[in-house]
């Protein structure tokens, strides 16, 4: 357990090293800030023409999670494939931590990271409630975020699952991207597709299981579906290092 | 403290190392000397626990470093071929973490230590990626010492250095291998003899030749080598030379002068000089040389349709005597 921790400080606190986290959380932030003013801009709009109710923080979590679907994977692509490329895995490999706390180290730390940063983003909920009357709904808001919460963490363990594969960025982040962007887009197959197929995809929806936390519905099949998908691909990590030993 | 039985390991289909026996005890720097692709750094990676191999046993300090792959890398300093370092952090930075995940007690106090044995206290605070190239294989060094492993495995520890931290990174193994077990590969042959106990030299994935630096050469100083030269062209002298007993693979060299090996115990130049000046050539010079290391090392590691033999008969090296293994490697 130690180790994990060991790990997951490295690899938080080089974010603020390295450029990424700063070019990541800028450009996070500041097209966050622009999906942010437009649908406020819309919402006024819509307002006074009387069409509508006052916006919600779904305004900010819609927009967020596409822009999650690039971020993660930025975040990720590194971990193991530049390890890989400058040879310090074979340091990791060969100090005494098990394969599974180096993946772990490695979620928990990215894991830290993209906490901080949505707790930046928290700037916009905040202004969102002194504009509105009588504030937005906060228990919306504390789904909404722990729909994110959820959806991260099953997110960055496909990306570091993927960065095992490499020991090139770009390929684990387009890999990384790719992956992540087959589940989400299970949500357009689901239509298609009848009986236990349709069961299967339905529940690997990622997307279906986040919108109910987006509609402020916390439900436990949700919940256990993204800690089981984040073990699930934190252990087929593990195991890509175990092989890449073998190899 | 090591003990290897029958190592191999295949990358796909090619085998990089093929059935390798050795041992090494504490308080023994044993040399792995061989040319670059001989399964040096696949037989390091293997004591490391960094890779399984695909058949035979290997155990460190009684661990196997398959079946307890944890116990082995607690006990082991590496310092792999290409250094492994993270530019963007601090050298005590650096040197921190891996003390963390070593989980070593006094933390501070160790990498201090270790900086001190590779002399790079003034350099605690540089970032990696502004260091030189000497001082980074330094820092690896530091990290494989961290823990004060009892068994050190170094691949090339002093490549890249200047002359000076040669020597200084030389003494240092030397002190370590007092009371450790040190492995280093190398291909530098002077620094196997100046450091090791005993030396393994290994080609193809075979254990060429095992034995102590001094022996290995012994064995060969025997078996002389003699250059004689003559006035003018020594046209046919090369058949007579044969023919003089004792006279082993004549070699006509381009600057006319001859060479040839003598058997061993055996001194063939009273002879060899009453034959030239018999055959009516003015004999200028005729003296012996000894063979370097660096020639036997050529000698044997050269291209060989077979494995040599030798290798299986090294469980007793001793039994080796300098004849047999010339023999073996000249087919």
């Amino acid at each position: 357990m130690r180790n994990i921790w060991t790990i997951a400080r490295r690899e938080y606190k080089l974010f603020f090293i390295s450029p990424i986290a700063y070019v990541v959380a800028f450009l996070f932030l500041f097209v966050l800030g622009l999906f942010f003013s437009l649908n406020m801009y819309g919402a006024i709009r819509q307002l006074f023409m009387g069409q509508s109710s006052a916006p919600d923080v779904q305004i900010i979590t819609g927009p967020m999670i596409t822009l999650l679907l690039f971020t993660v994977p930025a975040v990720t692509m590194r971990t193991i494939a530049e390890e890989q490329r400058s040879g310090t895995l074979e340091l990791l490999l060969t100090a005494p931590v098990r394969d599974w706390e180096l993946i772990a180290g490695k979620w928990l730390g990215t894991f830290l990271f993209m906490a901080s940063l949505l707790l930046m983003t928290g700037v916009f909920p905040l202004a969102l409630n002194l504009m509105v009357k009588p504030g937005i709904d906060l228990g919306l808001t504390a789904a909404n975020y722990l729909g994110l919460l959820l959806l991260v963490s099953n997110m960055l363990a496909i990306g570091i699952a993927v960065s095992a594969l490499f020991a090139n960025q770009i390929a684990a982040f387009f890999i990384g991207l790719g992956a992540v962007l087959t589940l989400w887009l299970l949500n357009n197959v689901s239509q298609y597709v009848t009986g236990v197929w349709k069961t299967i995809v339905d529940a690997l929806d990622l997307i279906a299981h986040f919108l109910s936390f987006y509609r402020g519905i916390i439900d436990l099949k949700d919940v256990v579906y993204f800690i089981s998908m984040t073990f699930l691909f934190l252990f087929i990590g593990s195991a890509l290092i175990e092989m890449r030993r073998w190899r | 403290m090591i003990q290897v039985e029958g190592l191999t390991k295949d990358y796909g289909k090619r085998r990089a190392i093929d059935g390798l026996i050795f041992h090494a005890e504490q308080g023994e720097i044993l040399g792995f000397l061989g040319p670059n692709g001989a399964g040096k750094t696949t037989t390091m990676r293997i004591l490391t626990g960094y890779m399984p191999p695909t058949a035979g046993k290997a155990q460190i300090a009684g661990f196997d470093v398959v079946d307890d792959s944890l116990e082995v890398r607690k006990r082991v300093g590496y310092l792999p071929e290409t250094v492994p370092l993270y530019p963007d952090m601090s050298v005590f930075e650096y040197l921190k973490f891996m003390g963390e995940l070593r989980q070593l007690r006094d933390v501070e106090d160790r990498v201090d230590e270790a900086l001190e044995m590779v002399h790079l206290e003034e350099r605690a605070d540089s970032y990696i990626g502004s260091l030189s190239k000497g001082m980074r294989q330094r820092v690896g060094l530091a990290q494989a010492l961290l823990h004060k492993p009892e068994v050190l495995i170094l691949d090339e520890p002093t490549i890249g250095l200047d002359p000076a931290q040669i020597i200084d990174v030389r003494n240092l193994i030397r002190e370590l291998g007092q009371e450790r077990t040190v492995l280093l590969s190398t291909h530098i042959l002077s620094e196997a003899q100046q450091l090791c106990n005993r030396v393994l030299i290994i080609n193809k994935g075979h254990i060429v030749v095992e034995d102590t630096p001094e022996r290995l050469q012994a064995r060969l100083a025997g078996a002389q080598r003699v250059i004689l030269k003559v006035r003018g062209e020594p046209d046919g002298l090369d058949k007579m030379l044969a023919a003089v007993p004792g006279v082993l693979r004549v070699n006509l060299r381009s600057d006319n002068a001859l060479e040839f090996e003598v058997t061993p115990g055996q001194d063939a130049r009273p002879a060899v000089a009453r034959m030239v000046i018999g055959a009516g050539f003015d004999l200028l010079e005729l003296r012996t040389v000894d063979i370097s290391l660096e020639e036997i090392f050529v000698e044997l590691t050269r291209e060989e349709p077979q494995p040599p033999a030798v290798a299986e008969d090294l469980e007793d090296a001793s039994a080796l005597d300098a004849a047999d293994g010339d023999e073996e490697v000249e087919e």
